[in-house]
């Protein structure tokens, strides 16, 4: 019996520092295709690795023995002990590992729920998992279903509209205030996941370059390689005003590193540019009178949560919605991958059909030899459509119970009345 | 028959108009389709209706403070058309189509007084001078709605409460833009409208200048934009301080649009034009 099974970890499941071991090798899930395709157990395979989790789907006949060694596998990627692996995965089977799928697709399961970039980024793990051939009819489907869940879940529901983040919000708010991010400087100041997942989420939405200051030059170093971003002083932040367009804050400092002066002097300077502080630090790290300037913006952590819970009642009555629209293609899949399993019988009965159509034609050929081409085509025709006719009931019957608990029974009857064995 | 162009698109801009207004509200894109469509068949008539009596009394129909108003109306819609085929904003319909609908009203509740016309009144300077400065008005209302769309935004955001308007207005920066460009448009055409008609002046009148209430106020309100172009090329003024800006030098403008020919006599004013007497 064929079992679809998902063994992955996300943000919930496992601390960034195992999510991280896996994630640093960016040809991973290239390997990952290479193994399991040359797995016996695994039928299908595929392979998600992203910053935030891992996903490996496979379906298989024997599911112990596929489990084994996808987790095997897993922890030979990030070099890592199967024992400490196990208890930060999740393994999911039968329906409820398509359910997850069509989740993780609609951005139902992300660290941020409706961020939209998980969905391109299946996408792109699934063009992968079809160059290498790894997946099947099964996952092919699956995977279909999974993006068509997705887009209904993007139309229908107001989730992907305002998503649930702080670091989102604050994107959402440089969106409204700059239109576009695309060749806006960013600076940011301290660090910590907070700060660093709204520089990334600025990152993703064009922003091109970013500047990284820090009490410790060396820490400000270790940020910048993460993004590819420029180190410099601290001490240079208040000139760094005139360069750059966001600001974002996350230090431990216990004064002011801006204050009202100091911005009020540059505005000038900078031609009077929109300038827009995300203050992520407790206590602040911008005055908030900075605020009362024109053309500049100050948010800090709790502001930014203000503007969020506005929508949480709004948001509750849309998960319910897209918690639906998830269960309606689960259950539509369910149906399709129940068909699966009479489809072989089916095509053994029309097999069987054409070989004795070609048979009984063989037979006759001699017979037949005084017929002219269009007449031999005629009875060829003729044939064949005596077959199907015979056979369209039968089918009929077999795909109508598709669904029914005693298909098997059903079947082995079929297949013993036309001799398929 | 010149009546029954009127009225239709009083009738089709008011649907749009409302139509516009409902779909700020609601956010569905058929109701933004329909208005449009009433728009755009709502300037058509009016087209219609400006070149009916154009050819009826051979001069550009703004002679009374109705015909003025419709024109003024049509021009606004004209900007409006340009912009959107720019700048694509939906939101822009919503704002300036209520404002000409708004327009058009004033303009059929007004007497129609239709009468002979005076030949230096069939002047093509005459043409150019007054499309040309409508043509600017009408920028310059785009320049106004903007910056008031801009001020809602911009407030929204300084005090931290994203009301309704924070989700269906566009970014700061494009609202910006926006109050950017059709101020450059207005300003050029303004000026245009204020050359020729100084040399229509010099034909007629054989003066250029007569310090007439209406061209002292025109060239206040030239001057007023004058400062605001200036501050914002050469200083970088922008966002709240220029809107606030443009918003008073609209009411400058509609000062001296309305205010001046109907209060202040002078040759510019309606009553003259109305009764078509001799400059």
């Amino acid at each position: 019996m064929i079992k679809i099974i998902n063994i992955g970890m996300n943000h919930d499941s496992a601390p960034v520092a195992l999510r991280e071991c896996l994630a640093t090798d960016p040809n991973n899930s290239t390997k990952a295709f290479d193994v399991m395709r040359n797995m016996e157990c695994i039928k299908e395979a595929f392979f998600l690795s992203t910053c935030n989790r891992v996903e490996a789907l496979v379906v298989t006949e024997e599911e112990e023995e596929a489990k084994k060694k996808v987790i095997s596998m897993m922890a030979g990627m990030g070099n890592l002990p199967e024992e400490g692996l196990l208890p930060n995965l999740y393994i999911l089977q039968g329906m409820d590992a398509v359910r997850h799928m069509f989740m993780v697709a609609s951005s139902l399961d992300s660290m941020v729920v409706g961020e939209p970039q998980i969905l391109g980024q299946i996408k792109e793990a699934y063009a992968g998992a079809i160059r290498q051939k790894a997946s099947g009819v099964i996952l092919n489907r699956l995977m279909h279903r999974a993006f068509h869940a997705a887009k209904r879940v993007r139309t229908e529901t107001g989730i992907c509209e305002s998503a649930v983040s702080i670091s989102y919000a604050a994107v959402e708010l440089a969106k409204k205030i700059f239109h576009a991010l695309e060749g806006k400087k960013v600076l940011l100041i301290g660090a910590g996941q907070m700060a660093e997942l709204a520089a990334r989420h600025l990152l993703s939405h064009g922003v091109t370059s970013i500047v990284v200051a820090n009490r410790t030059f060396d820490r400000a170093l270790e940020v910048a390689e993460i993004f590819k971003a420029r180190p410099v002083y601290f001490d240079e932040i208040v000139s760094q005003l005139l360069e750059v367009d966001i600001v974002i804050t996350s230090t431990a400092a216990q004064d002011f590193l801006f204050t009202y002066e100091q911005v009020k002097a540059c505005l000038r300077k900078r031609k009077n540019r929109p300038l827009f502080f995300i203050d992520i630090a407790v206590p602040r790290n911008v005055q908030p009178e900075i605020n009362d300037l024109n053309n500049v913006y100050v948010y800090d952590i709790d502001e930014l949560k203000g503007i969020i819970q506005i929508n949480v009642e709004q948001r509750k009555l849309e998960a319910v919605k897209a918690e639906r629209i998830i269960q309606e293609e689960v259950v539509k899949f369910e149906k399709w991958l129940k068909t699966l399993a009479v489809v072989p019988t089916i095509v053994s009965l029309k097999e069987k059909a054409e070989s004795i159509i070609a048979a009984e034609l063989k037979k006759s050929n001699s017979t037949l030899a005084v017929l002219s081409h269009e007449q031999k085509q005629a009875v060829e025709i003729l044939a064949r459509s005596i077959a199907e006719k015979l056979l369209t009931d039968p089918i009929s019957f077999l795909k109508g119970r598709s669904a029914r608990p005693t298909l098997n029974n059903y079947l082995d009857v079929v297949r013993r009345l036309f001799n398929l064995e | 028959m010149t009546a029954i162009w009127f009225n239709m698109a009083l009738v089709f801009e008011l649907l749009a108009g409302v139509g516009f207004i409902f779909y700020l509200i609601k956010q569905q894109k058929a109701l933004f389709r329909y208005s449009s469509w009433a728009l755009l068949g709502g300037f058509i008539f009016h087209t219609i209706f400006l070149w009916d009596s154009y050819m009826a009394t051979g001069a550009i129909p703004v002679l009374e403070f109705r015909s003025a108003l419709s024109f003024f109306s049509w021009s606004i819609i004209l900007a409006y058309l340009v912009f959107h085929v720019k700048f694509r904003l939906r939101v822009l319909a919503s704002f300036i189509t209520p404002f000409a609908a708004f327009l058009m009203i004033i303009s059929s509740a007004l007497p129609n007084t239709n009468g002979p016309v005076g030949n230096q009144f069939k002047s093509l300077w005459l043409t150019i001078h007054i499309i040309a400065a409508f043509m600017g008005n009408g920028m310059f209302a785009i320049t106004f709605l903007g910056a008031i769309m801009y001020l809602i935004l911009e407030r929204s955001i300084k005090k931290k409460k994203l009301g309704s308007f924070y989700s269906r207005l566009p970014s700061l920066a494009t609202l910006d833009s926006i109050n950017y460009y059709s101020l450059v448009y207005g300003f050029i055409l303004l000026t245009l409208g204020m050359i020729t008609g100084s040399i229509y002046a010099q034909f007629i009148m054989g003066t250029y200048w007569k310090w007439d209430p209406k061209e002292v106020w025109s060239l206040i309100t030239w001057l007023s934009y004058a400062v605001l172009i200036h501050e914002r090329l050469a200083v970088g003024w922008r966002g709240r301080r220029a809107a606030v800006m443009s918003i008073i030098c609209f009411c400058i403008l509609i000062f001296t649009f309305a205010g001046v020919s109907l209060w202040f006599g002078g040759y510019h004013s309606f009553e003259n034009l109305g009764a078509r007497k001799a400059l």
